[in-house]
């Protein structure tokens, strides 16, 4: 197990290190660092003075140089100064991450639950009329993307009925502001994971110790609770771990719809006006959360799994 | 001029689809009468969900082929009559023809805030979309295709590299993607002399080069493994392969046609590239899978014995063998894909902003949803991208429920 979690960290360094390697690189193509010369210094520049400018900022540098220096520097916890946010970059990003955190951990509130009850309803038993709605409302809910159900909702709850805000604020989370997006999150996540639930219910349901149960005499209510649950239930757990990455793009899209100012709109503040250090922060945490999930969902899973934990 | 009531528009807007109503009928029935011939797809009729389904599919598909009829006005068309910017469903206007006479036009869906006819413009919408996710995903498969198959089949560090670097572009935030790739200093096209022509180069254009060959390296192997006795039919398949792909891959990529009739805007190229840098490792992964587990097959050992090469085998007995969860998969995998189209246009990157494209229609939409009045800007491509990808995703489960009662 130490070994294997050993050689999981590994090949997640070098991911990490190949990822921010591309993310450094694309920053700092001419065309970018153009730009960037040309709004931190004016906009009428010549190309003398860009060049000046980029050699006075040390742009100039080999770029592997450049990288390595970024790399520590970043190891140290020092990421550089946001040219956007006129800030650290460490500080903006601690902040902004709180915040998406504040709505992610009501989207988990509401999808995980949510999408595990629909799931195991519907794989309980396969090919009824429940199974078959609750699963046209899953595969619904995974074809409608965040910004289809995010307008969809505003157009419905908020210009139509005036019951919520379209638009989330950073400073009071009430139910009005919050609703929403948290709503929009988690039904397009939460069909994905209804659907690897009911899967996986539904195999359950086909085995044999759930059938000696049953000719056991025990009820349907007790074999479902006490012997299907617990063994359905870990294919899920890997699934919701590993939606994260998807979580991520998301967060993107309802922060900037619903003008939440979390990670995901720094993230296109920071895109839009070619801060460079800020990117490479922001890809560099992006990168971080989405390996170490998968990790957890590694572990977890062998965890969970009996079969795997004792080969 | 009067406003049409809700009713009207609806009856209007259900008559204004009669190709597309026709077009489907037709089909339908003629797949009903030789549905036995057509295998798993014949099969649909028995699950409503898949019927569904392809219905929906269907719908947009015909949408997009009959347009020009469907559509009350061009996409760009603008209306100078007053009142028509951002105005409601069903509102309408006199409008000047060439020869002087006046007709009154519609806007049955309402207007954009150009004043634009929302309903033509979702319309026209669908073949942007309609043509560019199914290739970009048909891409994504010869791509996917092309290194899972050797990757499943020889495994070892071949198998293991190219599993990392699926797994890099995996492991990467698809927006952050999107953003570094297809912002405009990324996209700056230079112009490389070679010999007598200045080839343009950039980034995506380098991604869409790289892509492009795969689907004219697929189709050479796949004709050479299968016809090398036959040098008739080789030479034939081949050429035929080579002649029709180069010219595309000159136009479509470089933009340099010698003939002048293929041809791609380099934003166009840029979502190209970007889309299917998205998705080919999602196909690799499961091309993979599926090569390792066919290959245990009695019938591929069968092959090996016979002598036959590895390509032919890979290509010939087992990617044929794994083609039911293929189709499956390719379904989802365009709804996927029209996603992140939509996302691409959602955050204002990628296409022209005024192409008519659902997802640069709801990203200009947005900053009116909150107002009751102007919710229809966004709320009709929302709602046309949303049931596109749902038939492809009630397609997909149809047919997969339906493969599996093999």
């Amino acid at each position: 197990m130490l070994m294997f979690i050993l050689r999981r960290l590994g090949t997640m360094f070098i991911t990490m290190v190949a990822l921010t390697f591309i993310v450094f690189y694309l920053v700092n193509l001419p065309g970018n660092l153009e730009k960037l010369a040309k709004t931190e210094g004016n906009m009428r520049m010549t190309d003398e003075q860009v060049d000046a400018w980029l050699e006075k900022e040390g742009f100039k540098r080999p770029f592997v140089t450049r990288y390595v220096e970024w790399l520590g520097n970043t190891l140290q916890g020092d990421m550089g100064y946001s040219r956007v946010f006129r800030k650290q970059v460490s500080a903006v990003v601690g902040e902004r991450l709180g915040y998406t955190g504040i709505l992610m951990f009501w989207v988990m509130i509401v999808m995980v639950p949510g999408a595990l009850i629909v799931g195991v309803l519907a794989g309980m038993r396969e090919g009824s009329i429940l199974d078959r709605s609750l699963s046209v409302g899953s595969i619904t809910s995974t074809s409608a993307p965040e910004y289809v159900t995010g307008i969809i909702f505003t157009v419905i709850f908020a210009s139509s009925l005036g019951l919520l805000k379209g638009i989330a604020s950073t400073r009071s989370i009430t139910i009005e502001n919050f609703t929403l997006p948290v709503m929009t999150m988690a039904i397009y996540g939460m069909g994905y994971i209804a659907r690897m639930t009911r899967a996986s219910m539904a195999e359950v349901m086909t085995s044999q110790y759930i059938r000696t149960a049953r000719l056991k005499g025990l009820n349907f209510r007790t074999v479902v609770l006490k012997h299907a649950l617990r063994n359905a239930l870990i294919a899920p757990f890997t699934v919701i771990m590993l939606q994260f990455p998807w979580l991520l793009t998301g967060v993107v899209i309802v922060e900037t719809m619903f003008n939440y100012k979390g990670f995901g709109w720094a993230l296109v503040q920071a895109a839009g006006n070619n801060d460079i250090n800020m990117l490479l922060a922001i890809s560099w945490v992006a990168v971080i959360v989405v390996l170490l999930t998968q990790l957890i969902s590694d572990i977890g899973y062998a965890y969970l799994n009996p079969r795997i934990r004792v080969k | 001029m009067e406003p049409l009531s809700t009713v009207e528009i609806i009856v209007q807007t259900l008559i204004r689809f009669w190709p597309t109503w026709t077009a489907i009928a037709v089909t339908l029935i003629v797949c009903y009468v030789i549905r036995d011939k057509l295998g798993v797809v014949g099969r649909l009729y028995g699950s409503s969900v898949g019927l569904w389904g392809a219905v929906l599919v269907l719908f947009w598909i015909f949408t997009a082929v009959f347009a020009d009829l469907i559509a009350i006005q061009p996409a760009l068309e603008q209306s100078f009559a007053p009142g028509m910017k951002k105005a409601l469903p069903g509102t309408g206007f006199m409008k000047d023809l060439d020869d002087g006479t006046q007709v009154a036009v519609y806007y049955l869906w309402g207007g954009d805030n150009l004043a634009r006819d929302l309903f033509s413009r979702v319309v026209y919408g669908s073949q942007v979309v309609l043509i560019i996710a199914p290739t970009a995903t048909l891409i994504a498969y010869m791509v996917g295709s092309t290194l899972g198959l050797p990757a499943g089949y020889y495994l070892g560090w071949m198998d293991t590299l190219m599993s990392f670097l699926a797994n890099l572009v995996l492991a990467f935030p698809v927006i952050l993607l999107f953003y570094l790739l297809v912002t405009p200093e990324v996209n700056e096209v230079k112009l490389i002399p070679i010999g007598p022509i200045n080839l343009p180069w950039s980034l995506p254009i380098g991604m869409a080069a790289f892509f492009f060959l795969f689907p004219i390296i697929f189709l050479c192997t796949m004709w050479y493994t299968k016809y090398e006795k036959n040098a008739q039919k080789l030479g034939l398949y081949i050429g035929a392969t080579l002649v029709i792909g180069l010219w595309l891959y000159s136009g479509l990529v470089f933009n340099r046609d010698p003939l002048g009739f293929v041809g791609m805007a380099p934003n166009e190229l840029n979502v190209f590239a970007a889309v299917i840098l998205g998705s080919s490792p999602g196909v690799f992964r499961i091309v993979r899978g599926l090569t390792m587990d066919i290959k245990t097959r009695d019938y591929v050992a069968a092959a090996q014995t016979r002598g036959e090469r590895p390509w032919y085998i890979m290509l010939w007995e087992i990617l044929p063998n794994a083609r039911g969860p293929l189709i499956v998969d390719f379904c989802l995998r365009i709804g996927y894909t029209t996603i992140l189209l939509g996302t691409l246009g959602f955050f204002g990157l990628g296409l022209s902003p005024e192409s008519p494209d659902w997802g640069s229609m709801i990203n200009h939409g947005r900053a009116f949803v909150r107002l009751a009045s102007t919710v229809h800007l966004s709320l009709f491509p929302a709602i046309a991208l949303m049931t596109l990808v749902l038939g492809l995703n009630l397609l997909a489960d149809g047919l997969r429920e339906e493969s599996l009662k093999d």
